[in-house]
C-alpha cells in the first residue's frame, strides 16, 4: 500500500473512532501533548491505560467473585477505571463505568456481573481499535511518510 | 531587575493513577514547568519536609536533611488528586495549611466528580482552584497568577512581620485574588521593608498595574510562555 493510500486509511479509522463513540475529545487533548520532544505520548499513556486496566479488570473480577462482595472496594476500582479511561477519552469504558458505579451504590451484585462484563467487552473492543490505529501509524513512519494532522474538531 | 534568569516554577503533583499522573506531568512540562510527580498524600509530605527545613530555624520539628542538597527545589505550587486511597487530596491540602513552613504553598485540587460541597470544602480549606477531570491544557494555564503570587509572597516572608496578617488576608479570600494584589499594593508605603527588598515589590506592583496578565517582566515572560505559544 503506498503511503497516501494508508494516510487516508488511517484518518478514516480515526474519524470513525469518534463516530462511534470509542473516543471523544480528550483523545485530542492527548495529541496535543505529543511533540518533537516527546514523539511517543500518545502510545505510552495509552499502553499505560491498557496495562492498569487489565489489571483492575482481574481486581474487579475477583472482588465480585468473593462470598461477601465488598461493595465499596467494587466501587473504588470502578472509580480508578473510569478515572484512567476517561483521561485518555476513551469514552464508551468511562460510560459503562458511570451504569456500573450506580449498580454499586445499590449492592446490586447481578447488576455489578452485567457491568462488569459491559466494561470488559468495551475495554477490549477499544484496544483492538487502539492496537489497528497505531499498527497504522507505524507502517506509514516505516514507509517514511508522516502522521497527518487530526482534522476532526467538532468531538 | 529582569536580566536575571527565571527559575522555571516548580509543580508538585499528586495523584495515585498512573496514567493521571503521566498525563498532569506532561501538561505541566509542555506548559514549560519543572515537575515533581508522586503517588501519594504522604509522598508529597514526605518531598516537602526535606525541603521545607531548608534554609529554616533550627526549630523546625521536620527532621533534618543537608540542606544545601535540596537548594533549588522549591515548589512553587502543588497539585493534587482528590480521591486518594489513605490520604486524601483534602487531607493533605489541610496538612499543608496548617504547617507553618508549607501553608504559603498554593494548592490546587483536581478531582473527577463534581461535588459542590467537595469544591467549598477544598476552597475555604485554602485551595486555589478546583480543577475537573481530565485536566486539560486550558486549565493548566489557569494556574500561572498561583504561582505568582507565590513568587510575591516569598519577598515578603523574609519580613515576619507581615507573614501573620498576610496569611489571614489569602485564606478568607481564596478565590479574589485581583481584590487581594490591589490590597497589597495600597499597602506597600507603610512597609518597614529593606530599601532593595521595597525597590522589588514596588516594582512588581507597578508592573502588575500596567499589565495583570503578564505581571512579569517582558523577557522573563518570553521565555516562560514560549512552550505554550506552538499551541
Amino acid at each position: 500500500m503506498e503511503v497516501g493510500q494508508m494516510q487516508r486509511r488511517l484518518a478514516e479509522f480515526t474519524k470513525s473512532m469518534f463516530m462511534e463513540g470509542f473516543l471523544d475529545g480528550q483523545f485530542l487533548q492527548l495529541q496535543q501533548l505529543q511533540d518533537e520532544s516527546n514523539p511517543d505520548f500518545v502510545v505510552e499513556v495509552v499502553s499505560l491505560f491498557f496495562q492498569d486496566s487489565e489489571k483492575l479488570l482481574n481486581d474487579l473480577t475477583l472482588a465480585l467473585d468473593q462470598q461477601n462482595v465488598d461493595f465499596k472496594r467494587v466501587d473504588a476500582h470502578v472509580h480508578q477505571l473510569k478515572g484512567s479511561s476517561s483521561s485518555i477519552g476513551a469514552q464508551r469504558v468511562k460510560n459503562a463505568c458511570v451504569v456500573f458505579r450506580n449498580f454499586c451504590e445499590e449492592q446490586n451484585l447481578e447488576g455489578c456481573m452485567g457491568c462488569l462484563q459491559q466494561v470488559k467487552q468495551e475495554f477490549y473492543l477499544v484496544k483492538n481499535k487502539f492496537d489497528t490505529l497505531f499498527t497504522l501509524e507505524q507502517q506509514i513512519v516505516a514507509a517514511g511518510g508522516s502522521i497527518p494532522a487530526m482534522e476532526i474538531t467538532s468531538f | 531587575m529582569g536580566t536575571a534568569a527565571e527559575p522555571q516554577f516548580h509543580v508538585l503533583a499528586v495523584d495515585d493513577s498512573l496514567v493521571d499522573r503521566k498525563l498532569i506531568e506532561r501538561l505541566l512540562k509542555i506548559s514549560s514547568y519543572q515537575v515533581t510527580a508522586v503517588d501519594s498524600g504522604s509522598k508529597a509530605l514526605e518531598f516537602l519536609g526535606s525541603r521545607g527545613n531548608n534554609g529554616r530555624s533550627s526549630s523546625d520539628p521536620v527532621p533534618s536533611v543537608s540542606p544545601n542538597d535540596h537548594q533549588g527545589v522549591e515548589v512553587n505550587l502543588i497539585i493534587t488528586d482528590y480521591c486518594m486511597p489513605g490520604m486524601t487530596g483534602y487531607d493533605l491540602l489541610k496538612k499543608i495549611k496548617e504547617s507553618s513552613s508549607l501553608r504559603d504553598i498554593p494548592v490546587v485540587i483536581m478531582s473527577s466528580e463534581n461535588v459542590p460541597s467537595r469544591i467549598s470544602r477544598c476552597l475555604e480549606e485554602g485551595a486555589e482552584e478546583f480543577i475537573l477531570k481530565p485536566v486539560r491544557l486550558s486549565d493548566v494555564n489557569k494556574l500561572r497568577p498561583h504561582m505568582r503570587r507565590t513568587k510575591k509572597l516569598k519577598t515578603h516572608q523574609q519580613e515576619p512581620r507581615e507573614d501573620s496578617e498576610r496569611h489571614g488576608e489569602i485564606r478568607s479570600q481564596p478565590a479574589r485574588q485581583h481584590e487581594l494584589e490591589i490590597q497589597q499594593s495600597q499597602h506597600h508605603p507603610s512597609q518597614q521593608v529593606p530599601q532593595h527588598q521595597q525597590q522589588k515589590s514596588s516594582n512588581n506592583n507597578k508592573r502588575k498595574a500596567i499589565d495583570a496578565e503578564e505581571g512579569l517582566s517582558p523577557d522573563r515572560a518570553r521565555t516562560r510562555y514560549s512552550g505554550v505559544a506552538t499551541f
